[in-house]
Order: structure tokens, then C-alpha cells, then sequence
């Protein structure tokens, strides 16, 4: 049933949601992106929830001029405008009074979804039969998704899509460095409204089919799931594009192939998946490859300093210390040194003796600063540099066992 | 308007929702000067999946129960965005979002998958709350008030919020110092052997009791909103943190009373046949009164501040 709900032979209805929330899924992660870079990743949530007064009123003007209520273009534009309404007002808010841009947020988000709420309610009462279903856009409702809407979601997307790619390098240079975007003669104020306009269009487009509340989780979770596998903005934003886009196909084919698996929060969920996978198993920034590095690190501090104590016939009692010595053949058990451990022992002695010869003299202050206790000196210096320093130093001594 | 209809009708709903408006809004005062003020937007989402699994533990719709979910799920998702915002080093904003939305729509699947249909606890009722069906049926008029038999039928709503209340009022009165100092000046306050970590917590665990509770009665919108709005329109009144509470609790009242009204009696004025959403009207209420405060607040403007980017 997976099978075949992922290779869309499970009909029309499926096809189109699956088809239509890949492309969101993409467009979602693409401009998130940008958000998130700009560190505004919560922004996206009061324009989401200010799209619900727009709904509610487009939805009564289209029944007061005698249409249907139920057009999605019109629901649509509705809600694209009191978004752009919600966003100047968190604009406003943070620019001219003194409110946190968090605090803002909050006000525009709350505010404008409890008048959304009350517009609803207004709208349930309105006339018989005028049962107009509007609940469908806080949670999203694909079941009833019809060619043409479909056709909207991929448009929208495909656009949002299009801007983003002509905008990457000034919201980029936006993202990292403000002031100097400024100073290059960037309308740094106007490319934020543009990302926010950006953002505003995927929330419209992603209302029929992951609804106005959970649409911020596929605007923040790729991109942040995309941050752990690369340091470059450009590859993060392809990335993210990527799980997005998986995770509204593979969320839309799962929650195809049973039944009582609502699509959005089956997107959410598996965009989320990605996301546990890369904080856990990504090079570098992952989980995983820090406590690697981390235990790495912590055997190589054991080994050296356990061949300084025994360069310096000092008895070991830490365990850790004494198993890795053993397992690197360079002590017994019981902690006597064999000879190749001897050896080793004494270059390590040494070569703390040339170190400290080395941070004693002025004239090497780069290469010093690089000392922390492990570090080879032979990456540092070069063998005739050594070779001076052993001069200084006097000629290798005996160690007494 | 009678007592006889006022009473067991609009009094304990507004009572109720004045309550939680309160409760929500003193710890809301240091949020929003900590910049956490979405923490409580945060824990709002949480509660829905506490919820379901506690309604899914016990079988039965119970308040502690839930509540004890709910504020686990709270818990849950602070020591989660910590985490995240450590292990992977991702700004709090975004881990927010992520664990948030995430917890939410875990808590929509579960409510689908689950049986619920029996009982009433569904997203919409998460969302919005039933201010408007918390009435006291015994009461007869304002006499009531002194009639012990019709105060033992009281909605336990209302009780349940009053403690909450109360438990945060003694909070914030037996911290306000080290709660004040902490919140301007942290690296001072730890200087003089805070816990500034754990002061912290609690905090954030109180307003998390707060919101549970007001959730319980009057939905999530109203418990986002009381966060913010009124501790954000103080904070343009005034400059000092006593004054703020203050304005703050004014508002909050305000709010309450005004938007329940307004929604209970505004579309009867108006000539419509029903009343829309008390939650949501507190809520548009309080956006209201932020907006006035934002244009013509004394102390709207930052001032010695440096201009953000």
C-alpha cells in the first residue's frame, strides 16, 4: 500500500496532493531558508496565523456580492492580504516602539488569530446551510482538492520558487551582514519585506494543504535540518529544498496509504524525522560525530599524558589511562612501560622540552600560541628549527627506569 | 440587565476569564522584558499532545489528569529546544519552531488516530476554548453569591483558575526582587550568587501552570494573547517594572471583561441572533488596547537605546 502510494498509483486525488505538496514542501524550504539565516524563523508564525481574519473575510464579501464562499483564488487573496496587514503591523510594531521583535510577534499572532476566530464564529452563524468548512484551513484539509486547486498551489509555489533563486545572492548578503549590505547601497529594509513577502506567498499557497498552523514547521524545520550537513548558504538552500519537498511527498503518500493519517501533521512528522536524523548523523555539526570527536579527543589527552608520567616514572592510577596504554602496546597492565612504550615516552618528554624552550622565546609567538598539550611540534616547526632547539637543549639524557 | 440572568450566565465565565487573563499576564511581564515571550506561544501548542496522551493514559477526560499532561508536555518541550539549541547549536528561535509545530502535529495525529468521538476534545475546542459554556446553573441571582449550597455547584473551572491565580500571584510577590533584578541585569544578579538558571526555570514552569490552567477553561488563544498584549501595552505606559504589573493587570481585566461583553452582547446591539467567540474577542480586545498604547503610550518610543537593525 506505501509501495504504491509513493510510486502515486493510489488515483487522481492522491497524485495531485502528492505532486502539489512536494512543490510547497520545496518553495516552503527554500525560503525558510533565508529566515532562518536572518535569524526571523518565527516571524513565519504570525503570518501564518494572520492569514485566518483574511479567510474569514473574503469568505463574507464573496457570499455578501452572492458568489460562492468557497473559491479557493478568493480565500486565497483574502488571506494574502491581511497577512501583508499582520506583517506591517509587526513592522511598525518593532521599528517604532520599543517592543522586542518577539513580544511583536506574539501581539501580531494572537491578535489577528482571535479575530480570525471571531470572524468564524460570525460566519457559522451567518446563514443555513452556509456550512462553509473554513476550520479546514487551521489544520488543513486535502480530501476534496480539486484539478484546479492544485494547479494554484503549484503555480504559487513555482513563483515563490522563481524569486528565490533571483534573490539568493542580496537576501544572502542580507542574512550574514546587514550593516554592510547597507553600506553596499542594499534597500536592506525592502529585500526583508520582499523575504517576507516571500514567506507570506508559500503560507497562502500551503493553507489547503498543511493549514495555517502547521505550515511554519515546513517554513523551519528543513532548513534547520539542512544546517547540519553544510557550511555554505547556497547548499543549505538546496538542501533544504530537497527535505522539503521529501517530506511533503513521502508525508503526502503516507497519509494516502491509510486512512486517519491527516496530511499535514504527516508532513510535519517526517520533515521532523529528518531533522532528529541530521542533528544525529550529520558530519560535522552532528550529535554523533561530536562525541566522536569528543572521545577521540579524550584518548589522545590519556595517551599523552599517561607517556609523561611514565617518562617521568610517575605511577598511574587512572584506569582509562592505564587500559589505552595497554591497548597501544605501550604498557603493561600493571602500568610498567614496555620498550617501544619507553621510547615513545621519552620523545613525548621531549618534545614538551622543546615546547616550553619554544614559548619561552619571543621571536615564535605564532607557532607557541598553537600549543594545547597535544599538538605534534613537528607540524609546526620545520626539522632545522627542531634541530636548533635540541642544540639549546643539549643532547638527548638517559631516562632512568 | 437582571442579576437573575447576569448571574448564572456572564458572571462566572467572566469571572473565569478575567482570572486566567491575570494569571497569564504577571508572568507574561518578565517574559516580554526577557525577550521569551514566545515561550508562551510555545507552550500553548505543547499542551494539545499532553493532553491526548494523558486523555489516552486514563481513558477518561479528567482535569488533573490532563493537566498533569499538559504540563509535562510543557516541561518536555523547554528541556527539547534547550537541547537542540545546544547539541546543535541552532538559534532558540528556530529550535523553537521546531519542537513546537513538531509536538503539535503529533498531538493532531494522535487525536485523529484515537478514538475521541465520545468525548469532547477535539483542536477546535483546543483552539478556542468554551468560555461561553462555563455557566452556573444553580445560581438564581445575586443572592446566590451568599447561598452556600449554590456556591458548591460553582463551575470547578472557576476554582481551579482562582488557585492558579493565587499561586501565581504568591510566586511573583515572594520572587519579585530576585525575579527584577535578574531579568536587567543577569551577570549582576549572578554576581551576588543567584541561580539565574533556575530562577529562570521556574519561571517558565509558572507560566507554563498558568497556561495549562487558562487552557483548560478559555482555550489557547486567549492564553497567547494575555501573555503578550497586555504586558507589551504596560510596558509602553511606563518605565518602571511596578507600574508596568500594574498597567498590566489593568489591562488584562480590561480585556477580559470588555471582550466578553463585546462578544456576548456586541452582535445582539448590532441586530445579529448569535455571539461569536469570547476567546477570540478578549483576544482582538487586547490587540486593541496594544495598538492604542503603541500609538499614544508615554513611553512608546525606545530611547537611549541604540537603533536595531
Amino acid at each position: 500500500m506505501l509501495a504504491d502510494a509513493l510510486l502515486l498509483n493510489l488515483g487522481y486525488n492522491a497524485t495531485l496532493v502528492a505532486i502539489g505538496a512536494t512543490l510547497l514542501g520545496i518553495s516552503a524550504g527554500g525560503t525558510g531558508t533565508f529566515l532562518f539565516l536572518r535569524k526571523r524563523a518565527l516571524v513565519s508564525d504570525a503570518i501564518s496565523h494572520a492569514t485566518l481574519p483574511g479567510v474569514g473575510l473574503a469568505f463574507i464579501v464573496m457570499v455578501a456580492l452572492g458568489g460562492d464562499g468557497r473559491n479557493l483564488i478568493g480565500l486565497l487573496a483574502g488571506s494574502a492580504v491581511s497577512a501583508w496587514v499582520g506583517l506591517l503591523c509587526l513592522s511598525w510594531l518593532t521599528r517604532r516602539t520599543r517592543l522586542a521583535e518577539d513580544a511583536a510577534i506574539g501581539a501580531v499572532l494572537s491578535v489577528f488569530f482571535g479575530f480570525g476566530i471571531v470572524l468564524l464564529t460570525v460566519i457559522q452563524t451567518m446563514g443555513s446551510g452556509r456550512q462553509a468548512g473554513l476550520e479546514s484551513f487551521l489544520l488543513g484539509a486535502t480530501a476534496g482538492m480539486l484539478r484546479a486547486d492544485a494547479l494554484v498551489i503549484a503555480l504559487g509555489g513555482a513563483l515563490a520558487l522563481a524569486l528565490i533563486v533571483l534573490l539568493r545572492r542580496p537576501l544572502t548578503l542580507v542574512a550574514f551582514d546587514p550593516d554592510y549590505a547597507t553600506a553596499r547601497g542594499l534597500p536592506v529594509h525592502r529585500l526583508d519585506l520582499a523575504l517576507m513577502g516571500l514567506v507570506m506567498a508559500v503560507t497562502v499557497v500551503g493553507l489547503k494543504i498543511v493549514g495555517l498552523i502547521l505550515i511554519v514547521a515546513l517554513l523551519i524545520i528543513p532548513p534547520v535540518a539542512a544546517r547540519f550537513w553544510t557550511e555554505r548558504a547556497g547548499t543549505v538552500a538546496l538542501l533544504a529544498g530537497l527535505f522539503g519537498g521529501l517530506s511533503g511527498y513521502v508525508g503526502a503518500a503516507v497519509s494516502a496509504a491509510a486512512p486517519g493519517l491527516p496530511t499535514g501533521p504527516i508532513i510535519v512528522l517526517v520533515s521532523f524525522a529528518i531533522f532528529a536524523l541530521s542533528l544525529l548523523f550529520a558530519p560535522g555539526r552532528g550529535v554523533l560525530a561530536a562525541l566522536l570527536r569528543h572521545l577521540r579527543y579524550r584518548r589522545r589527552v590519556h595517551l599523552r599524558q599517561g607517556l609523561l608520567a611514565l617518562a617521568q616514572d610517575q605511577p598511574i592510577y587512572e584506569r582509562l589511562t592505564l587500559r589505552l596504554l595497554a591497548r597501544a602496546g605501550l604498557a603493561r597492565p600493571d602500568g610498567v612501560p614496555t620498550g617501544a612504550g619507553r621510547a615513545r615516552a621519552a620523545k613525548a618528554l621531549r618534545d614538551e622540552a622543546r615546547w616550553a624552550d619554544l614559548r619561552a622565546d619571543p621571536e615564535h609567538e605564532a607557532a607557541a600560541a598553537l600549543y594545547d598539550g597535544l599538538r605534534d611540534i613537528e607540524t609546526v616547526l620545520t626539522r632545522d628549527q627542531i634541530a636548533e632547539i635540541d642544540r639549546r637543549l643539549g643532547g638527548p639524557q638517559e631516562v632512568t627506569p | 440587565m437582571s442579576g437573575a440572568e447576569f448571574v448564572p450566565l456572564s458572571l462566572t465565565p467572566m469571572l473565569i476569564g478575567t482570572c486566567a487573563a491575570v494569571a497569564c499576564a504577571l508572568p507574561g511581564n518578565f517574559l516580554v522584558l526577557r525577550r521569551q515571550a514566545l515561550i508562551g506561544d510555545a507552550i500553548s501548542h505543547v499542551v494539545l499532545p499532553g493532553i491526548v496522551v494523558a486523555f489516552l493514559l486514563t481513558g477518561a477526560i479528567a482535569a488533573w489528569p490532563m493537566m498533569l499532561g499538559a504540563g509535562g508536555a510543557a516541561v518536555l518541550a523547554v528541556a527539547l529546544i534547550e537541547a537542540i539549541r545546544r547539541l546543535g547549536r541552532i538559534e532558540p528561535g528556530a529550535a523553537m519552531g521546531v519542537v513546537f509545530t513538531s509536538m503539535f502535529a503529533g498531538g493532531v495525529l494522535l487525536l485523529e488516530q484515537s478514538d475521541t468521538s465520545s468525548v469532547h476534545l477535539d483542536v477546535q475546542h483546543a483552539l478556542y476554548g468554551n468560555l461561553e459554556s462555563l455557566i452556573w446553573l444553580d445560581a438564581t441571582g445575586w443572592a446566590s453569591l451568599l447561598d452556600p449550597e449554590a456556591l458548591g455547584a460553582l463551575p470547578p473551572e472557576l476554582i481551579r483558575m482562582a488557585v492558579t491565580l493565587l499561586v501565581v500571584i504568591g510566586f511573583t510577590w515572594l520572587l519579585w526582587r530576585p525575579l527584577k533584578l535578574s531579568t536587567f541585569d543577569e551577570g549582576f544578579a549572578r554576581t551576588l550568587g543567584m541561580r539565574t538558571g533556575l530562577l529562570g526555570l521556574a519561571l517558565v514552569i509558572v507560566a507554563a501552570v498558568a497556561a495549562v490552567a487558562a487552557f483548560d477553561a478559555v482555550g489557547s488563544i486567549i492564553v497567547i494573547a494575555m501573555f503578550i498584549c497586555p504586558p507589551a501595552a504596560a510596558r509602553l505606559m511606563t518605565d518602571r517594572l511596578e507600574h508596568q504589573v500594574g498597567w498590566s493587570v489593568a489591562f488584562a481585566v480590561l480585556s477580559a471583561v470588555l471582550g466578553y461583553v463585546l462578544a456576548g452582547y456586541g452582535p445582539l446591539w448590532l441586530g445579529a441572533q448569535d455571539a461569536v467567540s469570547a476567546a477570540g474577542m478578549i483576544a482582538t480586545v487586547s490587540g486593541v488596547i496594544l495598538a492604542l498604547a503603541a500609538r499614544f503610550g508615554p513611553c512608546r518610543s525606545r530611547t537611549g537605546a541604540p537603533q536595531e537593525i
